[in-house]
């Protein structure tokens, strides 16, 4: 539904606009070069680089204070990067005032127009782009059936529910059909159910529009959930810029490991290397044998990131019979702690060395036939595969 | 019944409490003048009568009663006088409020816009004015309106006028004085509802594509209408009344209401016209008043 020729008629009728972005093959939508944004002596952003492919749902993640909200402020027009430059379809836009860009926000806490009714809410862009009237009209009740709100068109926004709201704003900001569409912190306001209903329907509306959706949030979850490549930011810089599973799976940093998810870290020195293997020896656990990292680790002192859910725990220890069984890392310890959680639980094991491993396992078995008690004695065994060898 | 007792009593008082007072000193002196006002001057004193005598009993109020007439309300309507000075008032108020509309409206925009920190230090500036007697700051500028004041000795330094300009005893000193003296009232509700507004919505409306004239125009003002309309009326009803800045600032040639109201107490010793011309002046104000709260109750309704 949102064809090229419609775009073009927007862009074509605002007031001096940015010319329409020409996709060319191999070049990213958005191009953001060498971004410096300084708040007094505060570098927000600092020297940031990225590229954001046409057609991509992009999340910006990162604690807050971290500068993701300052770059999205930037894409909108909203803030002016001191160095470098934001290129939209090859366009430098960095300087462009916001009325003038074919990007547009939907905003954290909304921010509709009180003294306007929903519908004037939704066609307040489409007026200011010149549109006809009628125009104006069909593409207002377009929007207005996309986001479910068929009744509500003379209602303020005070006489709207939460997530009512969300969707007007979501409507006011589809309505120009923006090359790029900002959402920052879109969902924070919803509580858990209907923000988790509202993820989906995000989704399924960015695949149908095929717009170009870059979100902010600091709910990993929900970039996880949503985008298909997410960028961790922290302190003005990206840390990482990866697939979900990358991000939880191969962390670069330990900064990474430890944002994203839960994780057992353990610090050590490499003790020996080979093509695939390093043998690390840690205070606290011991010697372990763990997988070459993919971004080749060569420095000794380094941390061994292990996920929870890759922590096994059993009474004896694993199987001895297979090949690989004397790389397999065991660990000697007391369950100290359980937390039912559902679908999993998540016990805690103190180690022999005093140290604490956190293991979750998924509850298979709706009777407690595999569950440990706390002061059972455990092994809790993983991989080479289970671990991440990070430099520290 | 007793511990309810505790509580229920000094809420019950806090409530009733205004109402006490506008009747102790709104409505009980409004009737006075109402009565002033429907009565025959005289030399006597009081200057007026008739006058209740509550020692002759009933009838004598009786008799009273049946002696008030309108005769005052027909003079004010008959006397170019009066009705000249109304006119007068309500000019000088409505061009003194759109002035006063003209510069508060910017000055209170950029107060709001204002780095937080220093925010109370703007509102202190526009405060600070009154810690000195109204009085005196209206003399201040006699002395720098003046024939040799402050303004003509600059002007004739830097050699834009020849010779001293009159600026005493004209419709501008009084403009001036008017504007200068209740510019706060202007300033501090504008700034009340610009500081409260979100500064995303003046963003979403500039990411809608609309230049900042249309964001204002479409946004911003609409959204400042409740402050606009409290400032318009802190200052049109008070400038209506003026009496002090025109008498001090202004010729003698026209009055404001307020000047001819002085005149009839002080000078003609007439007080049932100068209490008709209080009542006329009130019914007058009462206007503006009303429309106001029927605009806000609407757009309460519609909030709704």
């Amino acid at each position: 539904m949102a064809g090229d020729a419609s775009n073009t008629a927007i862009v074509e009728e605002a007031e001096k606009p940015v010319p329409l972005p020409v996709l060319i093959a191999d070049m990213p939508l958005l191009r953001i070069e060498g971004v410096v944004k300084k708040f007094g002596g505060f570098r927000a952003v600092d020297h940031l680089s990225l590229d954001i492919r046409a057609g991509e749902f992009f999340a910006l993640l990162g604690p807050s204070g971290c500068g993701k909200t300052t770059l999205l402020r930037m894409l909108a027009g909203f803030e002016t990067p001191d160095e470098g430059r934001i290129l939209l379809g090859g366009t430098d836009i960095a300087q462009v005032p916001p009325h003038l860009r074919p990007v547009n926000m939907m905003f954290q806490n909304y921010a509709l127009f009180p003294h306007l009714s929903v519908r004037d809410n939704i066609a307040f862009g489409l007026k200011r782009a010149g549109m006809a009237r009628a125009q104006i009209n069909a593409r207002v009740t377009e929007m207005v059936a996309l986001v479910k709100l068929e009744g509500f068109e003379r209602r303020k926004p005070d006489q709207l529910s939460g997530g009512q709201k969300q969707r007007v704003a979501l409507a006011r900001s589809l309505a120009r059909r923006p090359q790029v569409l900002l959402l920052d912190e879109p969902l924070a306001a919803l509580d858990k159910k209907l923000r988790e209903s509202t993820q989906l329907e995000l989704m399924e509306l960015q695949r149908r529009l095929g717009m170009t959706f870059i979100i902010v949030t600091h709910d990993q979850e929900e970039a996880m959930t949503m985008a298909g490549r997410i960028g961790v930011m922290d302190a003005g810089r990206l840390e990482q810029v990866a697939t979900p599973r990358e991000l939880y799976e191969a962390p670069q940093s330990r900064w990474i490991a430890e944002f994203v998810g839960d994780v057992n870290l353990f610090d050590g020195h490499v003790e020996s290397r080979d093509a695939h293997r390093l043998t690390v020896s840690t205070r606290d656990a011991g010697t372990l044998t763990v997988a070459q990292s993919r971004y080749l680790v060569t420095k000794t002192i380094v941390s061994v990131a292990i996920r929870p859910e890759k922590v096994k725990l059993s009474r004896r220890g694993p199987a001895t019979d297979s090949a690989a069984a004397p790389a397999i890392n065991r660990l000697d310890g007391v369950v100290t702690d359980t937390s039912y959680l559902g679908g999993f639980t998540v016990y805690k094991v103190r180690l022999d060395s005093g140290a604490v491993v956190r293991s979750s396992m998924a509850n298979t078995a709706r009777l407690e036939m595999n569950a440990y008690s706390a002061g059972q004695r455990v092994v809790a065994w993983f991989t080479p595969d289970d671990c991440v060898v990070l430099e520290q | 019944m007793s511990d309810h007792s505790i509580f229920t009593r000094p809420a019950r008082f806090a409530a009733i409490a205004p109402y006490v007072w506008m009747v102790l000193f709104f409505l009980v002196p409004f009737g006075f003048v109402l009565k002033i006002s429907l009565s025959q001057t005289a030399i006597s004193q009081p200057p007026y009568t008739p006058v209740f005598d509550f020692a002759a009993g009933w009838a004598s109020i009786e008799a009273a009663f049946g002696a008030l007439s309108s005769d005052n309300f027909h003079l004010l309507l008959s006397d170019d006088l009066y009705v000249l000075s109304y006119l007068r008032s309500l000019v000088v108020a409505a061009v003194s409020t759109s002035i006063l509309l003209a510069i508060g409206y910017p000055i209170a925009y950029g107060m709001a816009r204002l780095p937080k920190q220093w925010q109370p230090i703007a509102m202190m500036l526009v405060i600070v004015p009154f810690w000195t007697s109204f009085l005196i700051r209206i003399y201040a500028w006699i002395n720098i309106l003046q024939h040799d004041g402050l303004l003509n000795q600059i002007l004739l330094a830097l050699r834009l006028v020849s010779a001293p300009v009159v600026w005493l005893s004209t419709d501008s000193a009084m403009y001036l004085g008017i504007v200068y003296s209740y510019l706060p009232f202007m300033i501090l509700p504008l700034y009340a509802v610009l500081a409260k507004m979100e500064p995303a919505l003046e963003e979403a409306a500039a990411d809608l594509g609309a230049s900042p004239r249309e964001v204002f125009w479409l946004v911003t003002f609409p959204l400042s209408l409740p402050g606009v309309g409290a400032g318009v009326l802190l200052c049109f009803i008070p400038i209506v009344g003026e009496f002090v800045i025109p008498d001090l600032l202004a010729g003698s040639n026209a009055l404001m209401i307020g000047q001819t109201l002085w005149l009839e107490f002080f000078t003609n010793k007439d007080w049932p016209v100068a209490s008709a011309t209080a009542i006329v002046l009130l019914a007058l104000l009462l206007v503006p008043l009303l429309l106001y709260d029927r605009l806000q109750r609407r757009q309460l309704e519609q909030a709704r």
